[in-house]
């Protein structure tokens, strides 16, 4: 579980994020949701630790992230996988060779044990072994992203965080791709977050879910509560669509 | 409240001046330095690195360095036979003045901004691209010191094969001047070979050597450094590697004043 106390970060003199506190719970999908610009990165960035905030704190179970060493937070960083928005995959190596990376960096295995390893999280997102050798160019956007995921789950993390993983996508591999990583947390039992302002995935694997307001928290509650709940923020956010506002009507009826 | 906006204003003017005076840069690139030279999370993955990075950077620099070298032998021959047309000076002046100037100047500082232009652009390039693509955000979130991983192998690659460079230009210079003297009349070959070896001081060779050292280092850190700190997409790494370039040039410049003063003065 990580929990986020009064988080406040500023750059410069414009403050970005107001008095955060959140809750994001083990082997569940955690969403931060929002518009664009509201501060969803920079809280992910910050609960990560990319960047320092001037106040608050983030904990990794009970562990305060701003009270550890250098030397703590690349230790904890290796409990920790992440999804980017582009992928970020290593161009000079191939699929295979990017999974395999973070076990030559740290895992105490022979050559041919990383090699299984690799192969059984590149197979788990179910790519085929003749995308193994192809470099990162050489594969679609959803393919990258289910490398970007094998890559993350490599060293068995504990938290697992996604910046927008549907961006650049079609709905279908979106939903792929979210099922995905439904199914990973589920099964591995990782506190997953997902930095996302994408509907579809909102619904799908909406566990717990906190809407960033303008770098406060606007509301907090799940997919289930999403459609019935009275937030202005939230309105203002989810029924900018005119599906989605039929769809609160129908519901409501 | 007046306290806390006149401490804005004042660390907003410090900000500033430090900004014009270049000491933000001085000081981000010292702490780049200091992670960069810090102990690898991985030995066996620096040394597996290391070799790839000496053929980048090094080995195929080798077809740009025998070229200019053979032709700015060649030409350099020429011209000293052509402009110094004086009874008074002997006829092994050419093969000496050639010597002289690529063991000095020619085959460390101008082969050296060469590379600079090649390497440095390559370093700022390739760097830059994975920072605006979130790759060296991506080696930071495993816990790899990523300035460690991606700059030092470069700089003790680069450093490792400048004096190779060196020496190949400087003999590949002189042979210019050789095959001059051979296959025109310009110049005799013993008045040649005669003026390479008259009063040959052997410490020019390894002041030639301290100086591609310390420029090889220039050029990998400063160039590695402009890349590393690219933010934006394609045109500001563009310009990441513009800056590479200019500046680990006028860096090696300056330097060279400085080391040819405390070396051979």
């Amino acid at each position: 579980m990580i929990e986020v106390r009064n988080l406040n970060k500023s750059f410069e003199t414009k403050q970005v994020l107001f008095d955060i506190s959140a809750t994001f719970m083990h082997g569940h999908v955690n969403q931060i949701i929002g518009q664009s610009g509201s501060g969803k990165t920079v809280l992910m960035k910050s609960v990560i630790g990319l960047f320092r905030a001037e106040s608050g704190e983030v904990l990794y179970d009970g562990r305060n992230l701003s009270a550890m060493s250098e030397k703590e937070v690349k230790n904890l960083r290796r409990e920790v996988g992440m999804l980017f928005q582009g992928s970020a995959l290593f161009d000079s190596m191939s699929v295979l060779g990017n999974v395999m990376f973070p076990l030559e960096m740290f895992a105490d295995m022979t050559k041919a044990e990383m090699e299984r390893r690799a192969i059984f999280c590149l197979e788990r997102v179910d790519l085929k072994p003749t995308a193994f050798s192809l470099s990162p160019s050489e594969i679609s956007g959803g393919m990258q992203k289910r490398v970007a995921i094998a890559r993350a789950i490599a060293l068995n993390p504990k938290y697992l965080f996604c910046d927008e993983p549907n961006s650049g996508l079609d709905p279908v591999t979106s939903l792929v791709i979210d099922k995905l990583i439904q199914d990973i947390t589920h099964e591995f039992n990782i506190t997953t977050i997902v930095n996302t302002h994408d509907m579809n995935s909102i619904m799908e694997t909406g566990e717990n879910i906190i809407l960033i307001d303008k770098g406060h928290v606007g509301w907090t509650g799940s997919k289930d509560t999403i459609f019935t709940a009275k937030n202005e923020a939230l309105e203002h956010f989810v029924f900018a669509s005119e599906l989605y506002k039929q769809v609160k009507e129908v519901m409501t009826r | 409240m007046l306290g806390a906006d006149f401490f804005v204003f004042l660390q907003t003017r410090n900000e500033t001046i430090n900004t014009m005076l270049g000491l933000d840069a001085v000081g981000r690139y010292a702490l780049l330095m200091k992670r960069t030279f810090s102990r690898p999370d991985n030995w066996k993955m620096f040394w597996r690195q290391l070799p790839r990075e000496i053929i980048k950077l090094g080995y195929d620099s080798i077809f740009l360095i025998l070229i200019i070298s053979v032709f700015m032998g060649v030409i350099m021959t020429m011209q000293v036979v052509l402009n110094t047309e004086n009874p008074l000076l002997p006829r092994y002046t050419t093969g000496l003045m050639l010597r002289d100037t690529y063991l000095l100047e020619f085959s460390s500082t101008i082969m050296c901004l060469l590379l600079a232009g090649k390497v440095g652009s390559n370093i700022a390039s390739e760097i830059g691209s994975m920072r605006v693509s979130e790759q060296i955000d991506a080696l930071e979130i495993m816990g790899v010191n990523s300035a460690n991983y991606l700059i030092l192998p470069k700089i003790v690659g680069l450093v490792l094969f400048m004096p190779v460079l060196v020496t190949l230009c400087v003999a590949i210079g002189l042979l210019g001047g050789v095959g001059v003297a051979r296959f025109t009349d310009m110049i005799t070959m013993d008045d040649f070979v005669y003026g390479l070896q008259y009063a040959f001081i052997p410490f020019y060779f390894t002041y030639s050597m301290i100086k591609s050292i310390f420029f090889g280092f220039v050029i990998a850190s400063v160039s590695a450094y402009y890349g590393y700190y690219a933010y934006g997409g394609a045109l500001e790494v563009g310009r990441a590697s513009t800056n590479a370039v200019v500046n680990s040039s006028i860096i090696m410049l300056l330097a060279d004043i400085v080391l040819t003063q405390l070396m051979l003065n």
